[in-house]
């Protein structure tokens, strides 16, 4: 059996979906939240290296090169978000993040 | 696509925005913290600056650069001048707010000009990877702004909130442009335009795609059902934070979502009409309805401005020239009456620190009559009162739904329009004839004074005769710039 674009696009869309409902099923822990958006996002990037290759077009890794990126800053930035807010409120868990509502 | 330099005359706005917000942060980090307010007036005179570049480098005719990756056209000349006069309002009410609660540093003008570089790339994207740069640019300042009082723990959740759910919806937009990527087998707007214009039936990955870009991008400007950051966001960040973010990013993420459907997916109207139809109206009626039990009034002014975002969506579901000119009106209009609302509400402050309820309101007219006479004004203007400059952007808005024969959308629109005002006429009585509640301290700075004044006048009566034609004019100006 051939592994084609369908195969990989597979794989991508199950990450994809197991990040996103890592997002909303999670109960527990920002951490994570923060672990499930990196899986979507490399998800994103398995999906864009493989239509890359199907296309014999470059610009899907140059693609890829920009969310890498983006991703780190992003992931320094999410911590850099819940370090200072344990600092105030002594707790990372999900259901502790209740200060507002309504 | 060889080694010769792209056109750079074309981005020298956003060239000399760039420069001018890491030089400010060199000289913030070597002058120390007390050169908060130097740098604030410093990154003001930037954007003025950026508005003259902007306006001398070009007069609005079409022209690409970088291989087709940044457009400048009178469309983005608009824009980014609604957003400039945006972030330089937000910078100038912020001053005595900071120092009041100990966090004027000098990082907030200069993430305030970040964030405005990249709703600049966001605004002038032509291709799916400057817009995602651009996206991603504005959003990561603006997780930071969110969370900038540090020591006080509503402000640090809006920016986890903020943050969590913006993180979820780049994710979305991603995925969505992976799959555009893959069946159209280009990011370029131009290039997406002209394949999918010619083709009998769009695959049905590349509508898959577009409908998740535009969840992405519905989460950016805060339309239901992807609102529910928004009122918390709004709630716990800084007010001036606050204030920055119902006006500035809005404009660009509505910007940048008629420069997605308009200039790159003309072809697919059938298909993204009926989403934007549904976003809009559920944001005209969550807009109107949640707003009604509202006791804090930054948690009400965010469902003001979802239900603000479901209006201006009216114009853009309509699909024509004459919609998009009416949805640059509404935005334009909109974020005077927001930024007014919010220089209002940053002079609610009394011995113990700033109050945010409305209760807090009562009796203002006599303790400061002009200032509840400016209210007044913004909340008649929000709620559409005619001959205050809301109700123009309403009814232009209206007027070309009922054009094109969406008539159902000015009805649903009219009536939330209604319920609306109820909760805005109810501040209106709470500070004219409710018993006078404890003085509110004077004080609060030259910047917020003048910043109400002005756009209290701008939306009393008087700019019917001198701001809404030439403001027709300009949009008219823009609007024609998109291919259509």
């Amino acid at each position: 059996m051939t592994i084609g674009l369908g195969h990989y696009l597979t794989v991508a869309a199950i990450l994809f979906v197991v990040g996103v409902l890592g997002i909303f099923l999670n109960r527990k822990n920002v951490i994570i939240i923060l672990m499930s958006v990196e899986l979507m996002l490399l998800a994103v990037n398995i999906n864009f290296v493989a239509f890359s290759s199907f296309l014999n077009d470059l610009a899907g890794q140059v693609f890829t090169m920009f969310v890498l990126t983006v991703a780190a800053a992003e992931a320094a930035i999410g911590l850099a978000i819940l370090v200072i807010y344990f600092r105030s409120r002594g707790s990372i868990a999900v259901e502790d993040i209740n200060q507002m509502k309504g | 696509m060889n080694g010769e330099l792209p056109n750079l005359t074309l981005v020298l706005p956003e060239i000399f925005l760039a420069v001018s917000a890491m030089l400010l942060l060199l000289f913030g980090v070597f002058q120390g913290e007390k050169s908060a307010e130097r740098v604030s007036n410093l990154s003001v005179m930037v954007l003025i600056a950026t508005a003259v570049l902007m306006l001398n480098s070009f007069g609005g005719e079409r022209d690409v650069t970088f291989n087709g990756m940044f457009i400048t056209d009178a469309f983005a000349v608009f824009v980014k001048m609604m957003v400039l006069a945006a972030s330089a309002i937000a910078l100038l009410i912020s001053g005595k707010f900071l120092r009041d609660h100990k966090i004027a540093r000098f990082e907030f003008p200069v993430l305030v000009l970040l964030a405005t570089l990249g709703m600049f790339v966001m605004i002038s994207a032509n291709n799916l990877m400057s817009l995602y740069i651009g996206l991603e640019l504005q959003s990561l300042s603006l997780y930071v702004l969110a969370s900038m009082n540090r020591d006080r723990t509503r402000s640090s959740e809006a920016g986890l909130k903020y943050f969590v759910l913006g993180a979820l919806s780049s994710g979305m937009l991603l995925y969505g442009v992976s799959m555009i990527y893959g069946f159209a087998g280009t990011t370029d707007f131009d290039l997406l335009q002209k394949t999918l214009r010619g083709a009998e039936g769009p695959h049905i990955g590349i509508v898959v795609g577009m409908v998740f870009l535009m969840v992405g991008l519905a989460f950016k400007v805060s339309a239901v059902p992807f609102h529910m950051w928004t009122p918390d966001v709004y709630e716990g960040s800084p007010t001036p934070v606050t204030a920055f973010f119902a006006a500035a990013p809005k404009v660009a993420a509505l910007a940048l979502m008629v420069r997605v459907l308009v200039g790159a997916f003309p072809g697919l109207i059938a298909e993204w009409q009926q989403v934007i139809i549904f976003i809009s109206v559920a944001s005209m009626l969550v807009g109107a309805f949640i707003a009604l039990v509202q006791t804090n009034i930054k948690r009400l002014m965010a469902y003001s401005s979802i239900g603000h975002v479901g209006f201006a969506l009216v114009g853009l579901a309509t699909g024509t020239q004459a919609g998009i000119e009416a949805l640059l009106i509404y935005i334009a209009i909109y974020i005077t009456m927001t930024l007014g609302t919010f220089a209002a509400i940053l002079t609610m402050r009394r011995g113990e620190g700033y109050v945010e309820n409305i209760d807090d309101l009562a009796g203002l007219s006599t303790n400061n009559l002009p200032m509840a006479v400016a209210i007044a004004i913004f909340m008649f203007s929000l709620a559409g009162i005619p001959m205050l400059a809301g109700f123009w952007g309403k009814w232009y808005v209206f007027l070309e739904a009922v054009n094109v024969g969406l008539w159902p959308l000015a009805l649903i629109g009219l009536i939330t329009s209604v319920v609306s005002a109820y909760y805005y006429l109810r501040i209106i009585k709470i500070m004219f004839f409710d018993d006078a509640a404890e003085v509110f301290d004077g004080n609060h700075g030259r910047g917020v004074s003048l910043v109400v004044g002005v756009t209290a006048i701008v939306n009393s009566p008087v700019s019917y005769f001198l701001l809404i034609a030439p403001l027709v004019t300009a949009a008219h100006w823009a609007a024609s710039s998109l291919l259509f």
